[in-house]
């Protein structure tokens, strides 16, 4: 091993758990990472941020073996190092929690933290002595989780921190956790960041990638910041603020809170009553939710997801049917026995801007122009001839396109090929140009950068000032907070609450997301 | 977990397809040298018996035919992602519906009324055997795959039953019907051409070639141009957004499923209307199963379409001249030829595809390592 030896970075090597230099990673003509540096030191939380294609995923696999870098340099406590596979990884203490989880649901915590490390052909001996592990590593870090309680059976606190505890089953001393706050609520991400903390002080180096301002600033010792590939600077945490890192990220001024006036609400345009439905095995997934939203006002629905946000959500939108309760909306009834179809809610001017726009929102493999037009097909966009206006629909998505600065401004592009940002926008700019009445919008800024965020919030103030109604469902809870008038709380599909935005904190709707009703105040 | 770049489109459309091909005809070619021939001499046989021969190019079209028909039909359930395996049975099923009006009002009526409506009336009926599956695919969810496959065999039994019974031909032996009225028989090529001066040798080449011609030009509208097809490829690329863009989801599945198996169906105008004049058993002959591999090896696309079926067209004729050739080549080799053009362009598609995109974007790629 001489040759390792002669390759460490220098005096103070220990000092630095991870350092890389000169990473740099081509995907065809795209370059995601280039001429990467970073050095990471040992038993500190180190905050990485950046937009979204800023390439932080990226050189998060490359860290852990899943791409290979065309080039650069890798040193694990300071020894030159070669991770060629996420084996590789783990055996030189690197360990990953991914932003979807793996875990096999049907299996048991234990078969979980076993999965990859059974030991042997027989499972006994490898299971206690994962017992063994799990109690002694639950002892050092406070990470209490019953053994053989299933996945399906936990809630998603509970699942990441078995993903965690895989990680340092594992032998983990680098700990790399990719966007984990995303689907916690307050409480649970205060509780994830005290195991963090228990883990620094324990030594472990922990590598936080996130886009939220709010987290880097409360946990991290130091922060890397990201932008086109490129890492644009490193801060001690304690010397740089929320608007330098915005900044940073996004190459020019943000405004990161968003401005507007008090709502001048009209008629009541959606009025919702006692609704209900069930889940196709039967299990009762919205249960009496009642409120009401006005012209000109925007009402927030907070809840960690997966509360019965998205059922309410599908059948204001004519995609589910509900089994109680009806729905007043724009001079039209939704109930049971009054089904609604999504084509026949369009054209009484009910604008549906999807949770998921690469499930319902986009047709990835078509044209930004055939999504330009999704939806509104049947109608003008298209032409009035037999055959569709090719030549039309392209000066419409142009149109669009310049308008809601979509990029790039190819109306022949597949929606794939757009970054999250902008694939939004496409979808926003759809469903605001037939100025809907009522407007039923899913998290509206889901994997979407700083930049974006602030553009898509001026088009939905701008909306509501126009006198449109707004729904919006948001596991964000700034982002809620930020937008509403109103804040409806959801947990276990019921309506927890409905309060005032300027009149609540996060702590009163973290606790209203847990499903423990406060005192209403509107 | 490795992503390989994007190919460049022309690269994906026209590189890609052939070097998939030549690694078909690579592998037959040893083959052919293990058996003790010379490839080189078997593949210029192969192309001779194929277009050169004076009656070959005649045959070579008149197979390529049938494959636009039935390349259409597999090409268009898969637009709605629909894998429609029927094309047999529904080709099948058209010969019926040709053969029902041909011998209703072949004899009483002209051939300027009898001929359209035969024609109709064979893709009508394989539309109809392709809309039950689909309607069962639709509202009962019951896998078109398996439907599909089934409804072969019962168009398979249906015709037997009607060949050898109501519809058999009285005095003979043959499951086969009477030969239809001439107003019912579709004009042969070498004459239309012999009428405008252009002389040809005897092949079946008939006018429904290009009754296949128009057949791509509609689909192509249909699919690109038509707002049913704007919902049949927003169902197969995306049923989730098609459903929440207000789309109809079981209606396109269906009306999909129709318009396939009328393509399928008007197999029936080149081998019922213009070869045997009466519908025999089996003349579907497996060209609605070899219609997957000319829309897969056309992806898709009328233009791919048409060449996947001139080439396939080619080998069945051009392997015939090899079975005649050679005493060691037997017609099966043709059949090898076709299992490897289907393994390379269809199954391996995309084996090819990593290296080819590494080299493409090695020579493309932009040499400036230091901006910014």
């Amino acid at each position: 091993m001489s040759e390792t030896q002669n390759e460490t970075s220098g005096a103070n090597a220990a000092r630095y758990a991870l350092e890389l230099q000169g990473i740099s990673k081509s995907f065809g003509l795209v370059r995601a990472n280039r001429d990467i540096n970073l050095k990471i030191e040992t038993g500190t939380i180190h905050g990485i941020i950046g937009e979204n294609g800023a390439g932080k995923s990226t050189l998060m696999n490359i860290l852990f073996g899943m791409h290979r870098a065309d080039s650069g340099k890798m040193f694990v406590d300071g020894q030159k190092t070669k991770i060629r596979t996420s084996a590789d990884a783990i055996a030189h203490g690197i360990g990953m929690v991914h932003q979807h989880f793996m875990l096999v649901n049907r299996f048991s915590v234990l078969e979980n933290v076993m999965l990859g490390s059974e030991g042997g052909s027989l499972l006994k001996q490898g299971k206690q002595a994962t017992i063994a592990r799990l109690q002694e590593l639950g002892e050092t870090y406070g990470m209490v989780v019953d053994p053989h309680a299933l996945i399906s059976d936990l809630n998603v606190g509970m699942r990441q921190r078995v993903e965690i505890l895989k990680a340092l089953k594992g032998g983990a001393r680098i700990l790399i956790l990719d966007e984990p706050t995303g689907v916690l609520t307050p409480q649970e991400t205060e509780q994830l960041f005290e195991i963090l903390r228990v883990l620094r002080a324990d030594g472990v180096t922990v590598l936080l990638i996130t886009h939220k301002l709010a987290e880097i600033m409360e946990i991290t010792d130091n922060v890397s910041i990201m932008r086109a590939g490129k890492m644009v600077g490193h801060r001690a945490t304690a010397d740089t603020s929320p608007q330098e890192l915005a900044e940073l990220m996004v190459g020019r001024k943000v405004l990161l809170n968003v401005d507007k006036d008090a709502p001048q609400t009209n008629d009541v345009l959606l009025d919702v009553q006692g609704l209900g439905a069930m889940s196709s095995r039967g299990h009762r997934i919205l249960d009496d939710v009642s409120f009401h939203v006005k012209g000109g006002e925007i009402l927030g629905i907070a809840g960690v997801s997966g509360n019965g946000q998205t059922p309410l959500m599908e059948i204001l939108t004519g995609m589910r049917i509900p089994d109680r309760g009806h729905v007043e909306i724009l001079g039209e009834t939704i109930s049971h026995d009054a089904p609604k179809t999504p084509k026949q809610l369009r054209e009484i001017g009910v604008g549906h801007i999807p949770e998921d726009r690469h499930v319902h929102g986009l047709v990835l493999d078509f044209e930004a122009q055939e999504n330009m037009i999704l939806g509104y097909h049947d109608g003008a966009l298209s032409g009035d001839g037999r055959l569709m206006d090719r030549a039309g629909i392209r000066t419409h998505c142009e149109t669009q396109m310049e308008k809601y600065d979509v990029r790039p401004r190819d109306p022949l592009l597949p929606a794939a090929n757009f970054s999250g940002g902008n694939q939004q926008k496409i979808v926003i700019a759809r469903e605001m140009y037939s100025h809907p009445k009522v407007l039923i919008v899913g998290q509206p800024t889901r994997g979407v950068d700083v930049g974006a965020i602030e553009f898509i919030h001026k088009q939905l103030i701008a909306l509501r000032d126009a006198g449109c109604a707004i729904v919006v469902v948001s596991v964000e809870l700034d982002e809620v907070m930020g937008l509403s008038d109103r804040i409806m709380v959801m947990n276990d599909g019921k309506n927890i609450g409905i309060v005032d935005a300027d009149k609540t904190d996060t702590n009163m709707l973290g606790l209203m997301m847990a499903g423990i009703e406060q005192e209403a105040v509107a | 977990m490795n992503v390989t770049p994007p190919l460049p489109k022309w690269a994906d459309l026209v590189l890609l397809p052939l070097i998939n091909l030549f690694a078909a005809f690579f592998v037959c070619g040893l083959i052919v040298l293990a058996i003790g021939e010379n490839p080189f001499t078997a593949l210029n046989v192969m192309i001779k018996g194929a277009f050169f021969y004076p009656e070959s190019l005649g045959y070579t079209l008149y197979y390529t035919t049938n494959f636009i028909f039935t390349g259409l039909a597999v090409a268009t359930a898969f637009h709605a992602l629909m894998f429609n395996i029927g094309g047999e049975g529904q080709a099948y099923l058209g010969g019926l519906g040709a053969a029902v009006v041909a011998l209703l009002f072949g004899p009483n009526l002209p051939m300027l009324i009898v001929l359209p409506l035969c024609i109709l009336s064979s893709a009508a009926f394989g539309a109809l055997w392709a809309l039950i599956p689909g309607y069962l695919q639709a509202k009962r969810g019951s896998h078109i795959v398996i439907t599909t496959i089934m409804f072969n065999f019962l168009a398979s039994s249906l015709m037997v039953w009607l060949l050898a019974g109501p519809l058999m031909q009285q005095g003979q032996q043959s499951p086969q019907t009477v030969l239809f009225a001439e107003s019912a028989q579709l004009p042969q090529m070498r004459e239309v051409l012999g009428y405008f001066g252009f002389e040809l040798a005897n092949s079946p080449w008939n006018l429904s070639f290009f009754i296949a011609l128009i057949a791509l030009v509609v689909f192509y509208i249909l699919i690109w141009k038509t707002r049913l097809g704007y919902e049949i490829r927003a169902v197969g690329k995306n049923q989730e957004a098609a459903r929440y863009a207000g789309i109809n989801v079981a209606k396109i599945i269906i009306i999909a499923m129709a318009i396939s198996g009328a393509f399928a169906g008007l197999m029936a105008t080149n081998e019922v209307l213009g070869v045997h004049n009466r519908v025999i058993l089996n003349f579907t002959a497996g060209y609605g199963f070899t219609g997957i591999a000319v829309a897969l090896m056309g992806r898709n696309h009328p233009i791919g379409i048409f060449l996947a079926s001139l080439l396939f067209g080619a080998l069945y004729q051009g392997g015939a001249e090899l079975d005649f050739e050679f005493t060691s080549i037997t017609r099966e080799m043709v059949v090898l030829i076709q299992g490897m053009i289907i393994l390379f362009s269809g199954a391996l598609a995309y084996m090819f595809n990593p290296s080819l995109a590494r080299l493409i974007a090695r020579i493309s790629a932009p040499k400036e390592t230091t901006d910014g």
